[in-house]
Protein backbone atom coordinates (compact mmCIF):
# COMPACT_ATOMS: atom_id res chain seq x y z
CA UNK A 1 0.00 0.00 0.00
CA UNK A 2 1.23 3.49 -0.87
CA UNK A 3 0.91 5.00 2.62
CA UNK A 4 2.97 8.07 1.73
CA UNK A 5 0.73 8.71 -1.26
CA UNK A 6 -2.41 8.49 0.90
CA UNK A 7 -0.80 10.74 3.49
CA UNK A 8 0.17 13.25 0.78
CA UNK A 9 -3.45 13.58 -0.38
CA UNK A 10 -4.75 13.69 3.19
CA UNK A 11 -2.21 16.31 4.26
CA UNK A 12 -2.78 18.37 1.15
CA UNK A 13 -6.54 18.42 1.74
CA UNK A 14 -6.14 19.28 5.42
CA UNK A 15 -3.73 22.10 4.54
CA UNK A 16 -6.28 23.47 2.11
CA UNK A 17 -8.74 23.71 4.98
CA UNK A 18 -6.21 25.46 7.20
CA UNK A 19 -5.60 27.97 4.41
CA UNK A 20 -9.30 28.74 4.41
CA UNK A 21 -9.93 28.37 8.13
CA UNK A 22 -12.76 30.90 8.28
CA UNK A 23 -14.70 29.15 5.55
CA UNK A 24 -13.85 25.64 6.76
CA UNK A 25 -14.34 25.96 10.49
CA UNK A 26 -15.58 29.31 11.73
CA UNK A 27 -18.46 29.56 9.28
CA UNK A 28 -20.22 26.25 10.15
CA UNK A 29 -19.66 26.77 13.87
CA UNK A 30 -21.09 30.30 13.70
CA UNK A 31 -24.14 29.07 11.77
CA UNK A 32 -24.77 26.42 14.39
CA UNK A 33 -24.45 28.95 17.22
CA UNK A 34 -27.08 31.04 15.46
CA UNK A 35 -29.37 27.99 15.31
CA UNK A 36 -28.87 27.51 19.05
CA UNK A 37 -29.71 31.13 19.74
CA UNK A 38 -32.80 31.16 17.52
CA UNK A 39 -34.22 27.64 18.01
CA UNK A 40 -32.69 26.79 21.36
CA UNK A 41 -32.86 30.00 23.38
CA UNK A 42 -35.48 32.18 21.68
CA UNK A 43 -38.05 29.67 20.42
CA UNK A 44 -36.96 26.67 22.50
CA UNK A 45 -37.65 28.43 25.82
CA UNK A 46 -41.35 28.50 24.88
CA UNK A 47 -41.44 24.84 23.80
CA UNK A 48 -42.37 21.82 25.95
CA UNK A 49 -39.84 19.13 26.69
CA UNK A 50 -39.68 16.34 24.11
CA UNK A 51 -39.25 12.84 25.58
CA UNK A 52 -38.22 14.49 28.86
CA UNK A 53 -35.46 16.43 27.11
CA UNK A 54 -35.43 20.23 26.91
CA UNK A 55 -35.95 21.49 23.36
CA UNK A 56 -32.54 23.20 23.39
CA UNK A 57 -30.81 19.88 24.19
CA UNK A 58 -33.13 17.95 21.85
CA UNK A 59 -31.95 19.82 18.78
CA UNK A 60 -28.22 19.31 19.50
CA UNK A 61 -27.91 15.93 17.72
CA UNK A 62 -29.97 17.24 14.80
CA UNK A 63 -27.83 20.35 14.46
CA UNK A 64 -24.63 18.34 14.59
CA UNK A 65 -25.98 15.97 11.95
CA UNK A 66 -27.16 18.85 9.80
CA UNK A 67 -23.73 20.44 9.84
CA UNK A 68 -21.55 17.35 9.50
CA UNK A 69 -23.60 15.94 6.65
CA UNK A 70 -23.35 19.17 4.70
CA UNK A 71 -19.68 19.63 5.56
CA UNK A 72 -18.77 16.07 4.62
CA UNK A 73 -20.47 16.36 1.26
CA UNK A 74 -19.07 19.83 0.51
CA UNK A 75 -15.50 19.04 1.56
CA UNK A 76 -15.26 15.74 -0.26
CA UNK A 77 -17.01 16.92 -3.42
CA UNK A 78 -14.88 20.06 -3.69
CA UNK A 79 -11.73 18.12 -2.75
CA UNK A 80 -11.94 15.88 -5.82
CA UNK A 81 -13.78 18.28 -8.12
CA UNK A 82 -11.18 21.07 -7.86
CA UNK A 83 -8.30 18.92 -9.19
CA UNK A 84 -10.62 17.86 -12.00
CA UNK A 85 -11.46 21.49 -12.69
CA UNK A 86 -7.82 22.67 -12.81
CA UNK A 87 -6.63 19.50 -14.53
CA UNK A 88 -4.33 18.14 -11.82
CA UNK A 89 -6.02 14.73 -11.60
CA UNK A 90 -3.38 13.56 -14.08
CA UNK A 91 -1.01 13.48 -11.10
CA UNK A 92 -3.22 11.09 -9.16
CA UNK A 93 -3.85 8.84 -12.13
CA UNK A 94 -0.22 8.63 -13.19
CA UNK A 95 1.04 8.00 -9.64
CA UNK A 96 1.40 4.47 -8.23
CA UNK A 97 -1.85 4.81 -6.29
CA UNK A 98 -4.80 2.42 -6.31
CA UNK A 99 -8.33 3.82 -6.38
CA UNK A 100 -8.81 2.69 -2.78
CA UNK A 101 -5.81 4.77 -1.74
CA UNK A 102 -7.08 7.84 -3.58
CA UNK A 103 -10.49 7.47 -1.91
CA UNK A 104 -8.91 6.97 1.53
CA UNK A 105 -6.89 10.18 1.07
CA UNK A 106 -9.78 12.40 0.00
CA UNK A 107 -12.58 10.83 2.01
CA UNK A 108 -10.31 10.50 5.05
CA UNK A 109 -9.56 14.22 4.99
CA UNK A 110 -13.20 15.20 4.46
CA UNK A 111 -14.26 12.85 7.27
CA UNK A 112 -11.67 14.29 9.63
CA UNK A 113 -12.79 17.84 8.90
CA UNK A 114 -16.49 17.10 9.34
CA UNK A 115 -15.89 14.97 12.44
CA UNK A 116 -13.80 17.76 14.01
CA UNK A 117 -16.50 20.30 13.24
CA UNK A 118 -19.11 17.98 14.76
CA UNK A 119 -17.08 17.73 17.97
CA UNK A 120 -16.54 21.49 18.08
CA UNK A 121 -20.28 22.06 17.72
CA UNK A 122 -20.92 19.52 20.46
CA UNK A 123 -18.51 21.38 22.76
CA UNK A 124 -20.10 24.71 21.77
CA UNK A 125 -23.56 23.38 22.62
CA UNK A 126 -22.49 22.95 26.24
CA UNK A 127 -22.32 26.75 26.38
CA UNK A 128 -26.05 26.95 25.61
CA UNK A 129 -27.70 23.84 27.05
CA UNK A 130 -27.30 21.19 29.73
CA UNK A 131 -26.43 18.01 27.91
CA UNK A 132 -25.90 14.47 29.14
CA UNK A 133 -24.80 11.94 26.55
CA UNK A 134 -26.16 8.48 27.37
CA UNK A 135 -23.94 6.43 25.02
CA UNK A 136 -20.85 8.57 24.28
CA UNK A 137 -18.82 5.85 22.57
CA UNK A 138 -21.70 4.86 20.31
CA UNK A 139 -22.31 8.58 19.62
CA UNK A 140 -18.70 9.04 18.48
CA UNK A 141 -18.86 5.90 16.30
CA UNK A 142 -22.15 6.96 14.74
CA UNK A 143 -20.86 10.46 14.13
CA UNK A 144 -17.71 9.13 12.53
CA UNK A 145 -19.56 6.71 10.24
CA UNK A 146 -22.01 9.44 9.23
CA UNK A 147 -19.12 11.76 8.34
CA UNK A 148 -17.42 8.99 6.37
CA UNK A 149 -20.56 7.95 4.49
CA UNK A 150 -21.47 11.50 3.52
CA UNK A 151 -17.87 12.12 2.51
CA UNK A 152 -18.15 9.10 0.22
CA UNK A 153 -21.34 10.60 -1.18
CA UNK A 154 -19.57 13.94 -1.63
CA UNK A 155 -16.70 12.20 -3.41
CA UNK A 156 -19.20 10.65 -5.86
CA UNK A 157 -20.82 14.05 -6.44
CA UNK A 158 -17.39 15.61 -7.07
CA UNK A 159 -16.53 12.93 -9.62
CA UNK A 160 -19.75 13.05 -11.60
CA UNK A 161 -20.08 16.85 -11.61
CA UNK A 162 -19.02 18.61 -14.77
CA UNK A 163 -19.30 22.16 -13.42
CA UNK A 164 -19.74 24.12 -10.19
CA UNK A 165 -23.50 24.30 -10.65
CA UNK A 166 -23.82 20.53 -10.73
CA UNK A 167 -21.49 20.35 -7.73
CA UNK A 168 -23.99 22.39 -5.71
CA UNK A 169 -27.22 20.92 -7.02
CA UNK A 170 -27.24 17.74 -4.93
CA UNK A 171 -26.16 19.36 -1.63
CA UNK A 172 -28.48 22.35 -2.02
CA UNK A 173 -31.52 20.87 -3.66
CA UNK A 174 -31.53 17.35 -2.28
CA UNK A 175 -29.46 16.97 0.88
CA UNK A 176 -30.40 20.28 2.57
CA UNK A 177 -34.19 19.75 2.29
CA UNK A 178 -33.85 16.10 3.38
CA UNK A 179 -31.77 17.08 6.40
CA UNK A 180 -34.15 19.88 7.42
CA UNK A 181 -37.13 17.57 7.00
CA UNK A 182 -35.30 14.64 8.60
CA UNK A 183 -36.17 15.51 12.17
CA UNK A 184 -33.33 17.85 13.07
CA UNK A 185 -35.72 20.16 14.91
CA UNK A 186 -38.65 17.84 15.71
CA UNK A 187 -39.63 14.22 16.19
CA UNK A 188 -41.54 12.45 13.49
CA UNK A 189 -44.54 11.86 15.76
CA UNK A 190 -45.00 15.63 15.94
CA UNK A 191 -46.08 15.52 12.27
CA UNK A 192 -49.65 14.78 11.08
CA UNK A 193 -50.18 11.00 10.43
CA UNK A 194 -49.90 11.28 6.63
CA UNK A 195 -46.61 13.16 6.82
CA UNK A 196 -45.28 10.73 9.42
CA UNK A 197 -45.33 7.83 6.96
CA UNK A 198 -44.06 10.15 4.23
CA UNK A 199 -41.17 11.26 6.47
CA UNK A 200 -40.09 7.64 6.90
CA UNK A 201 -39.16 7.63 3.22
CA UNK A 202 -36.52 10.22 4.03
CA UNK A 203 -33.24 8.37 4.64
CA UNK A 204 -31.88 11.16 6.83
CA UNK A 205 -34.60 10.45 9.44
CA UNK A 206 -32.89 7.15 10.28
CA UNK A 207 -29.50 8.78 10.72
CA UNK A 208 -30.71 11.63 12.91
CA UNK A 209 -32.83 9.22 14.93
CA UNK A 210 -29.88 6.90 15.53
CA UNK A 211 -27.63 9.77 16.53
CA UNK A 212 -30.28 11.20 18.86
CA UNK A 213 -30.67 7.76 20.44
CA UNK A 214 -26.99 7.84 21.40
CA UNK A 215 -27.63 11.10 23.28
CA UNK A 216 -30.96 10.43 24.98
CA UNK A 217 -31.74 6.73 24.52
CA UNK A 218 -34.81 7.55 22.38
CA UNK A 219 -35.32 7.96 18.65
CA UNK A 220 -37.96 8.08 15.96
CA UNK A 221 -37.11 4.56 14.78
CA UNK A 222 -35.47 1.61 16.59
CA UNK A 223 -31.70 1.97 16.82
CA UNK A 224 -31.08 -1.27 14.89
CA UNK A 225 -33.08 0.10 12.00
CA UNK A 226 -30.84 3.17 12.02
CA UNK A 227 -27.68 1.05 12.12
CA UNK A 228 -28.86 -1.23 9.30
CA UNK A 229 -29.87 1.77 7.25
CA UNK A 230 -26.49 3.42 7.83
CA UNK A 231 -24.68 0.24 6.72
CA UNK A 232 -26.83 -0.01 3.58
CA UNK A 233 -26.18 3.65 2.74
CA UNK A 234 -22.42 3.23 3.26
CA UNK A 235 -22.39 0.07 1.13
CA UNK A 236 -24.24 1.81 -1.71
CA UNK A 237 -21.73 4.70 -1.70
CA UNK A 238 -18.75 2.31 -1.66
CA UNK A 239 -20.27 0.27 -4.51
CA UNK A 240 -20.80 3.38 -6.65
CA UNK A 241 -17.21 4.55 -6.04
CA UNK A 242 -15.92 1.07 -6.85
CA UNK A 243 -17.87 1.17 -10.13
CA UNK A 244 -16.54 4.64 -10.95
CA UNK A 245 -12.92 3.59 -10.56
CA UNK A 246 -13.44 0.20 -12.15
CA UNK A 247 -14.87 1.75 -15.29
CA UNK A 248 -12.94 5.02 -15.10
CA UNK A 249 -16.27 6.87 -15.41
CA UNK A 250 -15.60 10.62 -15.59
CA UNK A 251 -12.02 10.03 -14.45
CA UNK A 252 -10.18 8.21 -17.19
CA UNK A 253 -10.67 8.90 -20.86
CA UNK B 1 20.61 0.29 -25.66
CA UNK B 2 17.98 -1.91 -24.00
CA UNK B 3 14.30 -1.44 -24.63
CA UNK B 4 12.40 0.41 -21.88
CA UNK B 5 8.94 0.78 -23.44
CA UNK B 6 7.24 -1.75 -25.67
CA UNK B 7 3.80 -0.98 -27.08
CA UNK B 8 2.23 -3.94 -28.86
CA UNK B 9 -0.90 -3.74 -31.03
CA UNK B 10 -2.34 -0.89 -28.99
CA UNK B 11 -5.91 0.10 -29.77
CA UNK B 12 -7.72 2.91 -28.01
CA UNK B 13 -11.39 3.36 -28.84
CA UNK B 14 -13.52 5.97 -27.13
CA UNK B 15 -17.15 5.52 -26.07
CA UNK B 16 -18.32 7.46 -29.14
CA UNK B 17 -16.62 4.76 -31.27
CA UNK B 18 -13.81 7.06 -32.35
CA UNK B 19 -10.59 5.07 -32.61
CA UNK B 20 -7.78 7.35 -31.48
CA UNK B 21 -5.00 4.74 -31.69
CA UNK B 22 -5.09 1.94 -34.26
CA UNK B 23 -3.04 -1.18 -33.69
CA UNK B 24 0.08 0.79 -32.84
CA UNK B 25 3.45 -0.83 -32.20
CA UNK B 26 6.34 1.10 -30.74
CA UNK B 27 9.60 0.25 -29.02
CA UNK B 28 11.52 2.89 -27.13
CA UNK B 29 15.12 2.38 -26.12
CA UNK B 30 16.56 3.35 -22.79
CA UNK B 31 18.28 6.71 -22.70
CA UNK B 32 17.09 8.03 -26.04
CA UNK B 33 15.09 11.12 -26.91
CA UNK B 34 12.22 10.26 -29.15
CA UNK B 35 10.03 12.89 -30.74
CA UNK B 36 6.51 12.01 -31.80
CA UNK B 37 5.30 14.29 -34.54
CA UNK B 38 1.81 14.56 -35.86
CA UNK B 39 -0.98 16.99 -36.54
CA UNK B 40 -3.66 17.82 -33.97
CA UNK B 41 -5.81 14.82 -33.12
CA UNK B 42 -3.26 12.37 -34.52
CA UNK B 43 -3.27 10.27 -31.33
CA UNK B 44 0.00 11.42 -29.74
CA UNK B 45 -1.50 12.48 -26.41
CA UNK B 46 -3.77 9.42 -26.30
CA UNK B 47 -0.73 7.18 -26.76
CA UNK B 48 1.05 8.89 -23.87
CA UNK B 49 -2.10 8.78 -21.73
CA UNK B 50 -2.45 5.03 -22.14
CA UNK B 51 1.19 4.43 -21.21
CA UNK B 52 0.95 6.68 -18.14
CA UNK B 53 -2.39 5.37 -16.87
CA UNK B 54 -4.59 8.36 -17.69
CA UNK B 55 -6.56 6.46 -20.32
CA UNK B 56 -7.80 2.91 -20.33
CA UNK B 57 -6.62 0.54 -23.08
CA UNK B 58 -9.16 -1.01 -25.46
CA UNK B 59 -6.75 -3.77 -26.53
CA UNK B 60 -3.06 -4.43 -26.82
CA UNK B 61 -0.18 -4.58 -24.38
CA UNK B 62 2.09 -1.89 -23.02
CA UNK B 63 5.21 -2.87 -21.16
CA UNK B 64 7.52 -0.54 -19.30
CA UNK B 65 10.85 -2.02 -18.32
CA UNK B 66 9.37 -5.44 -19.12
CA UNK B 67 6.37 -4.95 -16.82
CA UNK B 68 2.73 -4.67 -17.85
CA UNK B 69 1.33 -1.18 -17.20
CA UNK B 70 -1.97 -2.60 -15.97
CA UNK B 71 -0.93 -5.61 -13.92
CA UNK B 72 2.21 -4.00 -12.50
CA UNK B 73 0.99 -0.40 -12.55
CA UNK B 74 2.72 0.56 -9.31
CA UNK B 75 6.16 -0.50 -10.54
CA UNK B 76 5.73 0.93 -14.03
CA UNK B 77 4.39 4.28 -12.86
CA UNK B 78 7.28 4.68 -10.43
CA UNK B 79 9.54 4.79 -13.47
CA UNK B 80 7.55 7.44 -15.32
CA UNK B 81 7.29 11.19 -15.01
CA UNK B 82 4.67 13.05 -17.02
CA UNK B 83 4.44 16.67 -18.10
CA UNK B 84 1.03 17.14 -19.70
CA UNK B 85 0.25 19.66 -22.39
CA UNK B 86 -1.89 22.00 -20.26
CA UNK B 87 -0.48 24.01 -17.39
CA UNK B 88 -2.31 22.11 -14.67
CA UNK B 89 -1.16 23.38 -11.29
CA UNK B 90 -2.75 24.21 -7.95
CA UNK B 91 -2.67 28.02 -8.16
CA UNK B 92 -2.60 28.76 -4.42
CA UNK B 93 0.20 26.39 -3.50
CA UNK B 94 3.87 27.24 -3.02
CA UNK B 95 6.25 25.87 -5.65
CA UNK B 96 8.21 23.75 -3.19
CA UNK B 97 5.09 22.28 -1.57
CA UNK B 98 3.65 21.40 -4.94
CA UNK B 99 6.83 19.60 -5.98
CA UNK B 100 7.06 17.79 -2.62
CA UNK B 101 3.41 16.73 -2.97
CA UNK B 102 4.16 15.11 -6.33
CA UNK B 103 7.10 13.21 -4.85
CA UNK B 104 5.01 11.94 -1.96
CA UNK B 105 2.29 10.70 -4.31
CA UNK B 106 4.89 8.35 -5.72
CA UNK B 107 5.47 6.94 -2.25
CA UNK B 108 8.91 8.48 -1.92
CA UNK B 109 10.35 9.86 1.31
CA UNK B 110 10.91 13.59 1.52
CA UNK B 111 14.36 14.50 0.23
CA UNK B 112 14.93 18.21 0.57
CA UNK B 113 18.41 18.04 -0.89
CA UNK B 114 17.18 16.37 -4.08
CA UNK B 115 14.22 18.72 -4.44
CA UNK B 116 16.35 21.82 -3.94
CA UNK B 117 18.91 20.56 -6.42
CA UNK B 118 16.12 19.92 -8.90
CA UNK B 119 14.67 23.38 -8.41
CA UNK B 120 18.12 24.91 -8.91
CA UNK B 121 18.62 22.96 -12.12
CA UNK B 122 15.31 24.27 -13.43
CA UNK B 123 16.14 27.80 -12.25
CA UNK B 124 13.26 27.71 -9.79
CA UNK B 125 15.20 27.82 -6.54
CA UNK B 126 14.63 31.55 -6.02
CA UNK B 127 10.93 31.05 -6.60
CA UNK B 128 10.53 28.03 -4.33
CA UNK B 129 8.41 29.90 -1.79
CA UNK B 130 6.36 31.76 -4.37
CA UNK B 131 2.70 30.99 -4.87
CA UNK B 132 2.29 29.26 -8.26
CA UNK B 133 -0.34 31.75 -9.33
CA UNK B 134 2.26 34.52 -9.23
CA UNK B 135 4.63 32.79 -11.69
CA UNK B 136 4.95 33.49 -15.40
CA UNK B 137 3.85 30.89 -17.96
CA UNK B 138 7.44 29.80 -18.56
CA UNK B 139 8.10 29.36 -14.86
CA UNK B 140 4.89 27.36 -14.48
CA UNK B 141 6.08 25.08 -17.28
CA UNK B 142 9.31 24.54 -15.31
CA UNK B 143 7.30 23.74 -12.18
CA UNK B 144 5.45 21.10 -14.20
CA UNK B 145 8.79 19.56 -15.19
CA UNK B 146 10.03 19.74 -11.59
CA UNK B 147 6.91 17.93 -10.42
CA UNK B 148 7.37 15.25 -13.08
CA UNK B 149 11.00 14.76 -12.02
CA UNK B 150 10.34 14.96 -8.28
CA UNK B 151 10.42 11.18 -7.85
CA UNK B 152 13.54 10.78 -9.99
CA UNK B 153 11.93 8.85 -12.87
CA UNK B 154 13.81 6.93 -15.55
CA UNK B 155 11.34 7.93 -18.25
CA UNK B 156 9.97 11.39 -18.89
CA UNK B 157 6.98 12.11 -21.10
CA UNK B 158 6.73 15.68 -22.33
CA UNK B 159 3.50 16.43 -24.12
CA UNK B 160 4.22 19.51 -26.22
CA UNK B 161 6.56 21.01 -23.64
CA UNK B 162 7.27 24.17 -25.59
CA UNK B 163 3.79 24.90 -26.91
CA UNK B 164 3.18 28.61 -26.58
CA UNK B 165 6.53 29.49 -25.02
CA UNK B 166 8.92 32.09 -26.40
CA UNK B 167 12.02 31.21 -28.39
CA UNK B 168 14.44 31.83 -25.53
CA UNK B 169 12.52 29.63 -23.12
CA UNK B 170 12.19 26.97 -25.79
CA UNK B 171 15.96 26.86 -26.12
CA UNK B 172 16.27 26.64 -22.33
CA UNK B 173 13.87 23.71 -22.38
CA UNK B 174 15.95 22.00 -25.04
CA UNK B 175 19.06 22.32 -22.95
CA UNK B 176 17.20 20.93 -19.90
CA UNK B 177 16.01 17.98 -21.98
CA UNK B 178 19.53 17.34 -23.30
CA UNK B 179 20.89 17.51 -19.76
CA UNK B 180 18.31 14.98 -18.59
CA UNK B 181 19.28 12.69 -21.44
CA UNK B 182 22.90 12.92 -20.34
CA UNK B 183 21.78 11.80 -16.90
CA UNK B 184 20.27 8.69 -18.47
CA UNK B 185 16.60 9.70 -18.58
CA UNK B 186 14.62 8.36 -21.53
CA UNK B 187 12.59 11.21 -22.99
CA UNK B 188 9.50 10.94 -25.15
CA UNK B 189 8.17 14.23 -26.38
CA UNK B 190 5.34 15.16 -28.63
CA UNK B 191 5.65 18.33 -30.56
CA UNK B 192 4.26 20.41 -33.37
CA UNK B 193 7.59 22.09 -33.87
CA UNK B 194 9.58 20.15 -36.42
CA UNK B 195 12.58 22.30 -35.57
CA UNK B 196 12.35 21.01 -32.01
CA UNK B 197 12.44 17.40 -33.12
CA UNK B 198 15.28 18.20 -35.51
CA UNK B 199 17.28 19.86 -32.75
CA UNK B 200 16.98 17.41 -29.87
CA UNK B 201 15.57 14.04 -30.89
CA UNK B 202 17.57 10.89 -31.55
CA UNK B 203 14.64 9.22 -33.26
CA UNK B 204 11.52 10.57 -34.83
CA UNK B 205 8.11 8.95 -34.99
CA UNK B 206 5.33 10.30 -37.15
CA UNK B 207 1.75 9.61 -36.08
CA UNK B 208 -1.39 10.39 -38.02
CA UNK B 209 -4.96 9.15 -37.63
CA UNK B 210 -3.87 6.96 -34.73
CA UNK B 211 -1.25 5.11 -36.76
CA UNK B 212 2.48 5.21 -36.43
CA UNK B 213 3.51 6.01 -40.00
CA UNK B 214 7.20 5.64 -39.34
CA UNK B 215 9.81 5.69 -36.64
CA UNK B 216 13.43 6.17 -37.58
CA UNK B 217 16.76 7.60 -36.51
CA UNK B 218 16.59 11.32 -37.21
CA UNK B 219 19.73 11.42 -39.32
CA UNK B 220 18.73 8.33 -41.29
CA UNK B 221 15.28 9.74 -41.92
CA UNK B 222 16.59 13.03 -43.18
CA UNK B 223 19.16 11.24 -45.30
CA UNK B 224 16.67 8.75 -46.71
CA UNK B 225 13.85 11.11 -47.35
CA UNK B 226 15.85 14.17 -48.16
CA UNK B 227 15.56 15.43 -51.72
CA UNK B 228 18.13 18.02 -52.71
CA UNK B 229 17.55 20.56 -55.40
CA UNK B 230 20.31 21.59 -57.78
CA UNK B 231 19.71 24.95 -59.38
CA UNK B 232 21.72 25.51 -62.55
CA UNK B 233 22.01 29.03 -63.97
CA UNK B 234 22.75 29.05 -67.69
CA UNK B 235 24.90 31.35 -69.77
CA UNK B 236 22.32 31.27 -72.58
CA UNK B 237 18.56 31.11 -72.21
CA UNK B 238 16.76 27.85 -73.16
CA UNK B 239 13.26 27.72 -74.69
CA UNK B 240 12.74 24.03 -73.97
CA UNK B 241 14.69 21.25 -72.29
CA UNK B 242 16.83 19.52 -74.96
CA UNK B 243 15.82 15.92 -75.75
CA UNK B 244 19.15 14.56 -74.48
CA UNK B 245 18.43 16.00 -71.01
CA UNK B 246 14.77 14.95 -70.76
CA UNK B 247 15.64 11.84 -68.70
CA UNK B 248 16.72 14.11 -65.83
CA UNK B 249 13.21 15.58 -65.36
CA UNK B 250 14.55 19.11 -65.31
CA UNK B 251 12.32 22.06 -64.63
CA UNK B 252 12.93 25.30 -66.49
CA UNK B 253 12.57 28.44 -64.42
CA UNK B 254 13.42 32.18 -64.60
CA UNK B 255 12.20 32.33 -68.24
CA UNK B 256 14.71 29.71 -69.31
CA UNK B 257 17.70 31.28 -67.60
CA UNK B 258 17.90 28.43 -65.06
CA UNK B 259 16.64 24.92 -64.43
CA UNK B 260 16.11 22.74 -61.37
CA UNK B 261 17.31 19.19 -60.92
CA UNK B 262 16.05 17.05 -58.00
CA UNK B 263 18.17 14.27 -56.58
CA UNK B 264 18.19 12.02 -53.54
CA UNK B 265 21.27 12.09 -51.34
CA UNK B 266 20.38 8.69 -49.92
CA UNK B 267 21.01 7.00 -53.29
CA UNK B 268 24.39 5.76 -54.42
CA UNK B 269 24.41 7.96 -57.53
CA UNK B 270 22.99 11.43 -57.56
CA UNK B 271 23.17 11.81 -61.35
CA UNK B 272 24.85 15.23 -61.12
CA UNK B 273 28.07 14.18 -62.84
CA UNK B 274 26.27 12.64 -65.82
CA UNK B 275 23.93 15.65 -66.08
CA UNK B 276 26.89 18.06 -66.22
CA UNK B 277 28.67 15.76 -68.67
CA UNK B 278 25.59 15.58 -70.97
CA UNK B 279 25.20 19.37 -70.79
CA UNK B 280 28.79 19.74 -71.86
CA UNK B 281 28.30 17.29 -74.75
CA UNK B 282 25.42 19.27 -76.25
CA UNK B 283 27.10 22.62 -75.66
CA UNK B 284 25.05 24.03 -72.81
CA UNK B 285 27.32 26.11 -70.62
CA UNK B 286 26.53 26.80 -67.00
CA UNK B 287 26.97 30.14 -65.32
CA UNK B 288 26.47 29.18 -61.69
CA UNK B 289 25.11 26.30 -59.56
CA UNK B 290 23.59 26.14 -56.10
CA UNK B 291 21.93 23.41 -53.94
CA UNK B 292 19.10 23.43 -51.42
CA UNK B 293 18.26 20.70 -48.91
CA UNK B 294 14.77 19.53 -47.93
CA UNK B 295 14.00 20.26 -44.30
CA UNK B 296 12.47 17.77 -41.87
CA UNK B 297 9.38 19.90 -42.07
CA UNK B 298 9.02 19.20 -45.78
CA UNK B 299 9.61 15.50 -45.13
CA UNK B 300 6.94 15.54 -42.44
CA UNK B 301 4.43 17.25 -44.71
CA UNK B 302 5.19 14.78 -47.50
CA UNK B 303 4.68 11.74 -45.23
CA UNK B 304 1.45 13.09 -43.77
CA UNK B 305 0.12 13.89 -47.27
CA UNK B 306 1.10 10.48 -48.65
Amino acid sequence: MNIRGIHAIYRYEMNRSFRTLIQSLVSPVLSTILYFIVFGAAIGSRMDNISNVSYGAFIVPGLIMLTVQMQSVNNASFGIYFPKFIGTTYELLSAPLSFVEIVIGYVGAATTKAFSIGLIILCTSYLFVDLDIKYPFFMLCFLFITCMTFSLLGFIIGIVSDNFEQLNIVPMLIITPLVFLGGSFYTIDMLPPFWQSFALLNPIVYLISGFRWSFFGVGDVPIFTSIIFMLIFTSICISIIWYIFKTGYKIKN
Amino acid sequence: MSEIINVQNLVKKYDNNFTAVKNLNLKIRQGEIIALLGPNGAGKTTLISTICGLSSITSGIIKVNGLDVIKDYRKTRELIGLVPQELALEPFEKVINSVKFSRRLFGKKDDNEYIEKLLSKLQLYDKKNNIIKSLSGGMKRRVMIAKALSHDPQILFLDEPTAGVDVELRKDMWSIIKELKNEGVTIILTTHYIEEAEMIADRIGIINHGELLLIEEKRELIKRMSVKTLKVKLKKTLDIIPTKLKKYNLKLIDEGKSFLYYYNTGKERTGITSLLSDMNKIGINLFDIQTEETSLEEIFVKIIKD
